[in-house]
């Protein structure tokens, strides 16, 4: 795609550019739809019917009404808080999450940029969002933004381990960080994807992935850093109008990421689950974003499902049980490649 | 100006300011902070000389863990802003010494590999394998002390830590 842009366009830059752009033509409706999305589900799993009026059909313009109200609220900023880091934080949040897309196969045909390590950058530049919050929480000068900080910083550091250890799983036996070499690897019929690949590991991969994916955004049952009944809303308790709009979007985007790596590395990514049957870039599309779409509705699922872990219950769950395990399967998919040398 | 020279400059600048502001700054939060677009902007010339995983590594251990970790030990301190840093000047001599023998060394290194420093390569494809590679042949030991070290340090200070309570 971006070889086709550069002859037709004849300028370098002005494709990049472009090329840049793409995600944000995808994030922004993603989020309007998502939390329209959540607040349905949500209120069907509790025998209530969420927002129906707002533009006719079931509410769908909730969201919309949302953003727009957003956009014209006052920009607060506490006059106790630390005024620079406070307007910043939102920002270094928001470039964290849209990094993350740089390195994204949405299709065959499409990715920001194919680099060769594209699976390690994606766990490296998660790192940024953490580094986003401590700012938030402490520019704030808030306690329960504090608190609610350091639970979010002190979690993802944690689940970070298992989350790298499973990928690596799927790293070693492909022998590439290239998201669309993964991709290519498993191409063909469903059972070519690789959670159902050298059973169990591969599969138990899968599992430590996913849990560990959602204490990585914070979702329940791991969502303690803004756990409503005891810090109020956390990091962006301080936060109102745009700013606020724009810590949400960023975590809608975290959330579409990590399903997406999870559907990219272990269910297939742009492939069709049907072999060459309704496969090609265009159709790529299709299936990328269906199956990420699964996984943001199992994430949604589980938070209206599960209730919240302890702060010690999660540190035990990261670091006695998803670490070990992911240990456990390392060797054993080590051992399963060695044979098939 | 090619994209490569605007792209180094823009880089170089975010990396030089922003250490100013580390090493300057009274506020020891914002000192913290600054660190972080210190380690991208390094991280961004890097890439530019094509050491890719290099600049990924750069952000996986600077940002993600060495910087989270000192934000987490400045915020848990009482007194952030306004920190008294000493500026006096005391044992002038031996510091005046030991800066020169540093500044002798640092400038005499680069003057002698002045020679050999070339355009980066760019038909490098992907520096992972052989990173790899070298990491478990030729520097196999070096990088099994390194690791054994750590662990060290990691037992020590779950050691320590469970003493005090």
């Amino acid at each position: 795609m971006k070889e086709f842009l550069i002859s037709i366009l004849q300028n370098e830059i002005l494709v990049y550019a472009l090329m840049a752009f793409v995600p944000l033509l995808w994030i922004v409706p993603f989020a309007l739809f998502a939390v329209w999305w959540e607040r349905k589900i949500s209120a069907h799993m509790q025998d209530r019917l969420g927002p129906m009026r707002t533009g006719g059909w079931h509410g769908w313009a909730q969201t919309i009404a949302d953003i727009l109200k957003l956009m014209q609220k006052e920009d607060i900023v506490p006059a106790a808080a630390d005024k620079k880091l406070f307007v910043l934080a939102p920002f270094v949040v928001f470039v964290g999450s849209y990094a993350a897309y740089a390195v994204i196969p949405f299709s065959a045909a499409y990715v920001g940029s194919e680099i060769n390590i594209g699976l390690f950058y994606l766990i490296a530049i998660s790192s940024l969002v953490v580094i986003g919050l401590l700012m938030a929480g402490w520019a704030s000068n808030n306690k329960w933004s504090l608190f609610g900080a350091m639970r979010s910083a002190a979690q993802v550091v944690s689940y970070e381990i298992p989350i790298a250890l499973a990928l690596l799983a799927v790293v070693m036996i492909v022998g590439s960080f290239d998201l669309q070499e993964i991709n290519r690897a498993q191409s063909g019929p469903i059972w070519n994807w690789f959670v159902f690949q050298k059973f169990p590991f591969l599969f138990i991969a899968t599992m430590l992935y996913f849990v560990a994916s959602l204490a990585e955004v914070n979702r329940t049952p791991f969502d303690i850093p803004e756990a409503e009944s005891e810090l109020v809303a956390g990091y962006h308790t301080e936060y109102s109008g745009m700013k606020f709009a724009l810590l949400f979007l960023a975590e809608y985007a975290n959330m579409f990421v990590v399903s997406i790596i999870g559907a990219t590395i272990f269910f297939g990514g742009w492939n069709s689950p049907f072999g060459e049957f309704m496969s090609g870039p265009i159709w790529g599309v299709f299936w990328f974003i269906s199956k990420g779409m699964m996984f943001v509705f199992v994430q949604i699922w589980l938070r209206w499902t599960l209730p919240r872990l302890r702060v010690d219950q999660l540190m035990y769950v990261g670091w006695k049980v998803l670490i070990p395990f992911s240990f456990v399967n390392i060797i054993g998919v080590g051992f399963w490649v060695m044979m098939g040398r | 100006m090619e994209l490569f020279d605007v792209v180094f400059y823009v880089f170089a600048f975010i990396t030089v300011v922003s250490a100013f502001i580390v090493v300057f700054s009274r506020n020891i939060i914002y000192a913290a902070f600054s660190l972080l677009f210190t380690f991208f902007g390094v991280a961004g010339l890097y890439v530019l000389l094509n050491a890719d995983f290099l600049a990924v590594t750069q952000i996986l251990i600077y940002v993600g863990g060495i910087l989270v970790l000192l934000l987490f030990g400045v915020m848990l301190t009482s007194n952030v802003i306004n920190v008294d840093i000493k500026t006096g000047t005391i044992q002038t001599v031996p510091a005046l010494v030991l800066v020169a023998i540093v500044a002798g060394s640092l400038s005499g290194l680069f003057y002698s590999t002045w020679k050999d420093v070339s355009a980066p390569e760019t038909s490098v494809v992907t520096t992972t394998p052989a990173l790899g590679k070298m990491l478990m042949t030729t520097y196999l030991l070096p990088f099994e002390i390194a690791s054994v070290v750590l662990l060290v340090a990691l037992i020590g200070a779950t050691f320590i830590a469970r003493r005090s309570t």
